[in-house]
């Protein structure tokens, strides 16, 4: 990691960025703005990653949060629409649990990062050029039983998927709805 | 004597700039580096516009636009310039900030792919190790400005068309990732560059002659083009996410759809047709030269497809992304590694 005066310029900037979206993303009222500042939170992530030489993971930050997960939510807001979307992303009154559930998360980043040995991991070594070949060797060895638990869990949410879209007589309930609307 | 025009243009800025201290110098590089691009994007865009209406004409047997300048070149640049002179209306239901944001983001995307793209030896503004998981990474971005448009618009022909839009791209983006697996498992890396060294004798539509059609029919699908346009199916949606967009906003998505597919054509020529290798030896024409004649031959193939092909309806677009080419494209690469386990053991 370079330590010179535009990396650490190039953090504060993305460190605002990344908070200033991040608030917004919560006190948005119209829900489609909060995806919005989603989207731009999740890039300026990919832009920290960067910032630490982690180009590999820079990508699949963009690719996946930033491309695909804000996809997710956009379908999740499609199909719940309101006709006003004015007030669509609520707020609630739950003040002590609310504080409670924010003061357990930041004691636990407390402790992460105290225990952290930060100086050990910034000077151990220099950063290898190619990530991309280390990170496949290591899923594909060390780290295997782990990935393919990932892959038994994305196969067991698909099927979650095509269960919940089917009706109990077994045809997929999509089609039902794609006859009903060719009669009107 | 051609063959190194721009390189050499490159290193001739850079010592002419010799005095200053290297960041400075290697900054003002890369800007003119990223100017030039823009500037090669924009020109395309207005001249595939005039290609896509003589293809047009072509296809239908009429001249196509003929008036404004030596045979009708300059009819697109008027009809910019009329489109700049043109009232943006902005309707009062419009999400605002949103709506006029989504015309300036479209070009953002494209632009910043064009970053990775060699157009000949050693003509990549930055050939970066993960270079093709980059222009996935920044592609996929371009669908939820599309999304944004569509929703801002707050109408429903244009909703319609931003849901399209969405469910589209994402259905053909997985194929699309998927038949470019096949391509990475022989050379092993993402690097623009190595990809295109590997096929100094035989070009990937040759080894990987099922992965190509995927691609391609994929990267049609991408940008929108028919017969996968149903984000602007006129006869349905009026003209889908940009309905209610005019002047120059208007004209920004329309130039936007030809970068992205410059943008699906220089990934294709990079991936399957040899990039700026010269077929058969040619090579006294130039490397960047022979990059964009394979460009184009395959934008004339996108643009007579559109010409010659009704467009196919929403659920057998569905249909196909997800039930034909997402198990073919999966097939090849279980094909391909097998196929690559039995050449280790012959030992070619």
């Amino acid at each position: 990691m370079e330590t010179s005066i535009y990396s650490v310029i190039a953090f504060y900037c993305l460190a605002i960025t990344i908070l200033g979206n991040a608030a917004l993303v919560v006190f948005a009222r119209n829900i489609v703005h909060s995806v919005l500042f989603l989207a731009v939170t999740f890039i300026a992530m990919a832009g920290l990653f960067l910032l630490l030489d982690a180009d590999f993971i820079a990508a699949i930050q963009v690719l996946v949060y930033a491309g695909a997960v804000c996809i997710m939510v956009v379908f999740g807001i499609m199909l719940i629409q309101r006709p006003d979307m004015k007030d669509t992303n609520l707020f609630n009154t739950q003040l002590i649990a609310g504080t409670g559930v924010v003061a357990l998360v930041f004691a636990m980043c407390a402790i992460l990062a105290g225990r952290t040995a930060w100086t050990d991991l910034v000077a151990m070594q220099a950063v290898p050029e190619n990530t991309i070949q280390v990170i496949g060797a290591l899923l594909m060895s060390k780290y295997v039983i782990p990935f393919e638990v990932v892959a038994v869990l994305l196969l067991v949410a698909l099927i979650g998927a095509i269960v919940i879209a089917r009706d109990e007589s077994g045809a997929i309930a999509v089609d039902e709805g794609v006859k009903a609307n060719a009669h009107d | 004597m051609f063959e190194n025009l721009f390189v050499g243009i490159a290193n001739g800025l850079r010592s002419l700039l010799g005095g200053l201290p290297l960041e400075i110098n290697e900054a003002i590089v890369m800007l003119v580096k990223l100017v030039a691009i823009l500037v090669f994007i924009l020109v395309n865009a207005l001249w595939l516009v005039y290609m896509e209406r003589k293809v047009a004409a072509f296809v239908q047997a009429r001249i196509g636009p003929n008036r404004v300048g030596p045979k009708g070149l300059l009819q697109t640049t008027a009809d910019i310039g009329k489109l700049i002179c043109k009232e943006i209306i902005i309707h009062k239901d419009t999400d605002k900030l949103v709506f006029m944001l989504a015309p300036m983001l479209v070009f953002v995307p494209t632009l910043m792919v064009f970053a990775v793209i060699p157009f000949g030896k050693n003509m990549a503004a930055i050939d970066m190790n993960i270079g093709l998981l980059y222009l996935l990474a920044i592609g996929s971005l371009s669908t939820l400005i599309f999304w944004m448009a569509g929703w801002a618009s707050n109408n429903k022909y244009s909703l319609l068309g931003g849901m399209r839009s969405v469910a589209q791209m994402v259905s053909y983006e997985l194929p699309m990732v998927l038949a470019i697996l096949g391509v990475i498992m022989i050379t092993g890396s993402l690097k623009m560059s190595d990809i295109i060294a590997a096929q100094e004798h035989t070009w990937f539509i040759f080894s990987q002659p099922i992965a190509f059609l995927i691609f391609f029919i994929a990267s049609v699908s991408e940008c929108n083009r028919a017969p996968f346009d149903l984000i602007e199916a006129e006869s349905e949606l009026v003209n889908g996410f940009n309905t209610e967009y005019s002047g120059m906003a208007f004209a920004m998505f329309y130039l936007a759809e030809y970068a992205n597919m410059l943008v699906s054509c220089a990934m294709v020529t990079i991936l399957f047709l040899g990039g700026w290798y010269a077929p058969f030896g040619l090579d006294f024409i130039p490397s960047w030269l022979w990059f964009f004649i394979k460009m184009y031959v395959m934008m004339f193939i996108i643009m007579q497809l559109r010409w010659t092909y009704p467009r196919i309806r929403v659920d057998q677009l569905m249909g196909f992304g997800w039930k034909v080419l997402v198990p073919l494209s999966l097939a090849n690469i279980f094909v391909t590694g097998i196929g690559m386990y039995i050449y280790r053991a012959i030992g070619w």
